[in-house]
């Protein structure tokens, strides 16, 4: 394994070190130490390399992933795997809002919990929470996966398009357009199949699906006061 | 009509009241009839104080002029050098501001492109993503990072020359985007990731940053993600330009693109074009203030958008300090908007050529502003490029003829010193005296 001190090179040399990694580079196996919550680290990687961060993260941790595969080993700050368009990052402690942001493929899977507007204009990402989830997550959801082992804050899924959210606990309350939603057997396999991915342990008959109710896609005076 | 009624006293004489105009009543029926607010493209239509009430002084005995056609007038620009080792070169300081894939058909962003890179100029994105066409046919492309997203993906970030965070626009600060179902064909679908032919909605905020302590942050992630390498540009709508420009820099930006009320939008609502946001004359000197008072006029760049047309306002947006310009609207036309020659079918959309804003309903009669196969067909992205380039050149030419005329060998030698105003409005807003006086409302030291 290749290690970076993150004090010691500085952010700019560890960010160039692993995007000068090739697709088909032979070190595919790379370390962090001490992050201290810097911002912006392992962003905008586009190899199949395993990055570990020992330590916590600032803002933007792994945004615009892509291939890469990093693992943060403490808690990840704001914004982190914003933008995320393929590979998968793992969480160990808790992060804090706008998790994958606007991600677009790929996995965000988080061990703790996930604050406020987890999976904001989500656009094809799956992320899958172990804990619970704050107020106002998947806001504008556009498409791919949320989904929620313990519990969801306020305003679940407001105004979302077609993502899907998939919640093991109590919803405290629905955002505008979303609703509860029939579990067919292929959502089951599905839920299934992004448990798997994720290595996480739950019954996904347990879990309660919600998603749009189509009702705000095309403006309607008579729902104006859901706007 | 009779003119006495029939006990033979006269009428009087029919007034039509100035608060409820004939415009006003027909807004008014409209909202009775659908419900829903009105929603444009274009910008503010109402007059409001402008470049228009500038003048230029000319050299006399004390300033001696450039000959014409003989002694060089410069019209260059280096925009993003503080920060970028990429910064972008252009030949003329006038620039084609982001106007989105969705709004605009693919031809005319190829249009755009080709017309900015024969005129020596950058072009821009917008929302709904990089098309293939746009980047292929710009020399020089300045990404849009807009709240939406639409179509953001890293593999185009690192395509582009520059990258511009859309904080806000001109012709709706503080306000979202909007592109309706009926313009919504497969392929704009499918860029924005989302089932066609529904409404929609960008959102009004960036989704993961809120604040210039985050701002800061965001540029960094972007820089990290592109090496440093290319200029970020931050956009905000002229709304409170002194403070606005003084934190776009604190976090970090290479220039700053500022927007009045007069600018374009592909569709918002009229209620936001027409009353929220400062004039394009009001928000040049604050800005500028900012940036002088940090120590970086001139070292980040002033890019001024909204209701931008000719040669003229060009020079007088630089004479105030501004580093060079941006265009949507006049680009659109020179491409063939609003041409008189598709009269008989503004006619029967219920409009005039000139007049013509539904743009966002998608059947533009030039074929520009619609994703109508056949309306699209009409459209000749080279003629379109030449006509460009043209119109480009002409405006070089006519901010050259002005500057040389103001014994200048550059365009950013232009000075309000240059300057008069027509009116005290304008006096007050662009800080330059009334013309035949030496006066301005707010002269520091004059009591008024
Ligand atoms: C059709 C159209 C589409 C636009 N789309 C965008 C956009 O996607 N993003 C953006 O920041 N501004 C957009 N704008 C605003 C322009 O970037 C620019 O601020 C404005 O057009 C400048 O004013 P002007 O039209 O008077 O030249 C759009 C404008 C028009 C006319």
């Amino acid at each position: 394994m290749q290690t970076l001190d993150l004090q010691e090179i500085g952010l700019r040399e560890v960010n160039a070190t692993l995007h000068a990694q090739a697709e088909n580079t032979n070190q595919t196996a790379w370390e962090i130490v001490n992050p201290k919550g810097a911002h912006a680290i392992a962003c905008g990687l586009d190899a199949p390399i395993e990055v570990t961060v020992r330590g916590s993260t600032g803002y933007y941790c792994a945004g615009m992933n892509q291939q890469a595969t990093v693992n943060i080993a403490g808690s990840a700050g704001p914004g982190t795997g914003e933008n995320i368009m393929s590979g998968k990052i793992v969480i160990e402690g808790d992060a804090s809002q706008y998790l994958g942001a606007t991600g677009h493929g790929g996995m965000i899977v988080v061990k703790g919990n996930a604050s406020s507007r987890c999976g904001i204009s989500m656009k094809g990402v799956n992320i899958v929470v172990q804990g619970n989830i704050g107020h106002m997550s998947a806001f504008m959801g556009q498409s791919g996966n949320l989904v929620v082992c313990g519990d969801a804050g306020d305003a679940l899924g407001d105004s979302c398009y077609e993502a899907r959210f998939f919640v093991r606990g109590s919803v405290k309350s629905l955002g505008a357009d979303c609703v509860k939603k029939e579990m067919r057997p292929e959502h089951l396999e599905l839920l299934k199949s992004l448990l798997d991915e994720a290595g996480i342990d739950a019954d996904p008959s347990e879990f309660t699906r919600y998603g749009s109710a189509r009702n705000l896609y095309n403006f309607d005076v008579d729902n104006a006061g859901a706007y | 009509m009779n003119s006495h009624d029939s006990k033979g006293i006269p009428h009087t004489t029919p007034r039509q009241s100035a608060t409820f105009t004939q415009d006003v009543n027909s807004d008014i029926r409209r909202a009775a009839a659908t419900g829903i607010y009105d929603i444009r493209g274009g910008g503010a239509k109402r007059k409001v104080p402008s470049f228009d009430d500038l003048l230029f002084m000319g050299a006399s005995i004390s300033r001696y002029p450039l000959e014409g056609y003989r002694e060089k007038c410069e019209t260059s620009v280096t925009i993003g050098g503080l920060h970028a080792s990429n910064p972008i070169e252009l030949d003329i300081p006038i620039t084609i501001a982001g106007m989105s894939f969705g709004a605009l058909s693919g031809p005319a962003k190829e249009a755009l492109g080709r017309g900015a890179s024969a005129a020596g100029t950058s072009t821009t994105t917008g929302d709904g993503g990089m098309t293939p066409e746009e980047r292929g046919h710009s020399s020089k492309l300045v990404y849009q990072y807009l709240p939406s997203r639409y179509g953001m993906n890293p593999n185009d970030l690192r395509k582009a020359d520059a990258i511009e965070i859309v904080v806000g626009q001109g012709a709706k600060p503080g306000g979202g985007g909007m592109l309706l179902g009926q313009k919504i064909s497969d392929r704009v679908a499918e860029m924005r990731n989302l089932p066609k032919g529904i409404d929609q909605r960008s959102a009004c905020r960036h989704p993961d940053w809120t604040g210039p302590d985050d701002l800061e942050i965001k540029i960094l992630e972007l820089r990290e993600i592109t090496g440093w390498k290319v200029p970020i540009y931050v956009k905000v709508a002229g709304a409170r330009p002194y403070y606005d420009t003084t934190l776009a820099v604190k976090a970090g930006a290479d220039a700053v693109v500022l927007d009045g009320m007069q600018g374009g939008t592909a569709a918002t609502q009229d209620v936001f074009i027409e009353h929220v946001g400062l004039p394009t004359l009001a928000i040049v000197r604050p800005a500028v203030q900012a940036l002088q008072d940090l120590g970086m006029h001139r070292k980040v760049q002033l890019i001024l958008s909204g209701g931008i047309r000719s040669g003229a306002d060009v020079a007088k947006a630089m004479a105030l300090g501004a580093d060079a310009v941006a265009i949507g609207t006049a680009a659109l036309i020179a491409l063939g908007d609003n041409d008189p020659k598709w009269e008989s079918e503004y006619n029967k959309l219920g409009t005039t050529a000139g007049a013509y804003d539904d743009w966002h309903e998608g059947m533009d009669p030039a074929g520009i502003t619609t994703q109508d196969p056949d309306l699209m067909a009409r459209f000749d992205p080279i003629e379109g490029g030449r006509r460009l380039k043209n119109y480009l050149k002409v405006m070089t030419l006519e901010a050259q003829t002005i500057a040389r005329a103001c014994g200048k060998n550059h365009l950013h030698n232009l000075e309000p010193e240059d300057l008069v105003a027509l009116t005290m409005e304008a006096a007050a807003m662009a800080r330059v005296p009334l013309a035949g006086t030496e006066w301005y409302p707010g002269k520091p030291g004059t009591g008024y």
